[in-house]
């Protein structure tokens, strides 16, 4: 397994657990043993949690898996036909099966290499941009998506000015829709963001951030939340399929006995004909022990077809999604009001339920519509007459 | 039913173990996972969808399930203690 988190810690665990007994080696370029993200733009950020608390597993539920731990040394080569992992120390790992499981790692801004420009991907990110918000600071966050949105929101409780920086007329507008990212705008007001929508940014300067229009944002920290891009510069020349992330089959396979799981996977969802590239949480898990599966059990392998799940918090409420809410057609709330910050909204792709979000719900009514998700179920049967968006 | 014999459900381990689940509530994220995959171990709160613990021992034939929530769980919340 190459990365050492969500993904790679699944397929291993799984490994074990189904019965394997060879060597299993956990390769990771953090120095740290895996732990968990999400917590990161939350908990870490908002000083609720001490980083003791991120961990994936206990030390001795890590210990008792019995793996070749090989952390801080990052995988620099693949030689499929010789099945090595080279590795910068000059190790060379050989395998039987392998897992490719290296994440995303953040897009960056032209001159955001300075003291105050920060991302949000490690532990150590999070613990240095911790340190530096508190009443009164000024933080600048380019970006509207949910890591930025979820930072805006915990900086505010720390007492920072916050000012939100996003290019699209309202945020999240492709992942959830129009109402609901305007919902998700009105939030960011209420809470006393300023959220600029529509602005372009230029850089990262010595006073802030640098609009296109050469309008600063005065700021002292800067947090540029713009997207992810795959690690996958370990295998180019490898003859592996690279594009956006490592190309995958429907069995989440990217060579024979090869495998990708979790963020940097790009793979075929034969629930939702087509391809796709998830970066949640739960999926990482999910894909690294569907592969895992497959490298046990080859011949009786199948194809991984989930139902996407995230959830996100802000300010005070959360939401949920299950399903593949990218490239919808149309959006139905269904149950509660968006007003109240309490609701249900499905998706529609073609003539299917493709989506579910929710705020304020309760589980067994999210659970249900998860299920017309998961079934594919007939938007006709389960919500009614098609209305395409925008009419 | 605390099978003595290995049956071929993946825990290979026979002769009666028996099996502690923890959870770890303030991590607990309401994802629903746990519930979905082994319903008669784990609930979730109405109002919030924390999850709550049904059966802190469950009998064996359900430990395969909740081994796999603990793996699935992505808040890293529940962790099971098999003797
Ligand atoms: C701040 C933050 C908040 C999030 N919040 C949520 C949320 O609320 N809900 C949700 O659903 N999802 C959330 N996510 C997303 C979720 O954390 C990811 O989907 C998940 O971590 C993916 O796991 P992974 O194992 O695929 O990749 P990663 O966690 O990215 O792990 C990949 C690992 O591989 C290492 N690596 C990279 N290249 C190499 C190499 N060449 N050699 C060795 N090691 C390498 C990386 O350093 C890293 O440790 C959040 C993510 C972040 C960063
Ligand atoms: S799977 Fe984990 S996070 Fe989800 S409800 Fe169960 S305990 Fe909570």
């Amino acid at each position: 397994m190459v990365g050492a988190s969500a993904a790679g810690l699944a397929a291993a665990e799984t490994l074990r657990r189904e019965g394997y007994e060879g060597t299993l080696t956990l390769i990771g370029d953090e120095p740290y043993h895996p732990y968990d993200r999400p917590p990161l733009s939350k908990q870490i950020l908002g000083g609720q949690w001490d980083p003791d608390r991120v961990p994936l597993r206990a030390p001795a539920d890590l210990d008792a898996l019995g793996l070749d731990l090989r952390l801080g040394v990052a995988a620099t080569g693949l030689d499929l036909a010789d099945r090595t992992v080279a590795l910068a120390d000059g190790a060379r790992v050989p395998y039987d099966g392998l897992v490719i499981a290296t994440g995303v790692r953040p897009r960056r801004l032209p001159g955001d290499g300075g003291e105050r420009a920060h991302v949000l991907r490690t532990l150590d990110d999070a613990l240095a941009l911790r340190d530096r918000l508190g009443p009164g600071r000024r933080l600048a966050v380019v970006g509207a998506g949910f890591l930025g949105a979820e930072a805006a929101a915990v900086a505010r409780g720390l007492g920072a000015e916050v000012t939100l920086l996003e290019p699209a007329p309202v945020p999240l507008a492709p992942a959830v829709g129009e109402r609901v990212g305007r919902m998700l705008a009105r939030a960011h007001h209420d809470h006393g963001v300023d959220l600029r929508t529509g602005v372009a940014v230029a850089e990262v300067t010595d006073g802030g951030v640098r609009l296109t229009d050469g309008t600063l944002v005065e700021a002292d920290e800067v947090l540029v939340a713009i997207g992810s891009v795959p690690n996958t510069g370990w295998l180019e020349g490898s003859g592996l399929t690279l594009g956006d992330g490592l190309e995958c089959d429907e069995y989440s396979a990217a060579a024979p006995g090869v495998y990708g799981a979790g963020d940097v996977a790009r793979w075929h969802n034969p629930l939702f004909g087509t391809a796709m590239r998830i970066e949640h949480r739960t999926n990482a898990t999910e894909q690294g022990m569907a592969v895992a599966r497959s490298l046990l059990r080859p011949d009786e392998r199948r194809p991984f077809a989930p139902v996407p799940y995230f959830w996100s918090d802000q300010y005070d409420f959360r939401i949920q999604a299950h399903g593949y809410l990218r490239g919808h057609e149309e959006v139905a709330v269904v149950e509660g009001a968006l007003e109240e910050r309490k609701f249900l909204a499905v998706y529609r792709s073609g003539d299917r339920v493709a989506g579910v979000l929710a705020v304020g719900m309760p589980p067994k009514a999210v659970r249900t519509w998860r299920q017309a998700v998961a079934t594919r179920a007939a938007w006709r049967d389960a919500v009614g007459e098609l209305v395409p968006e925008g009419t | 039913m605390s099978g003595d014999k290995g049956d071929g459900d993946g825990s290979g381990e026979g002769k009666g173990v028996t099996m502690r689940v923890e959870v770890d509530v303030p991590k607990c994220v309401a994802s629903g996972q746990c519930v979905m995959i082994a319903p008669d171990v784990f609930d979730q709160r109405e109002e919030d969808g924390i999850v709550v613990l049904l059966d802190e021992r469950p009998p064996s034939e359900l430990h395969a399930d909740v081994r796999e929530s603990a793996v699935v769980c992505p808040a890293a919340a529940i962790r099971v203690v098999e003797k």
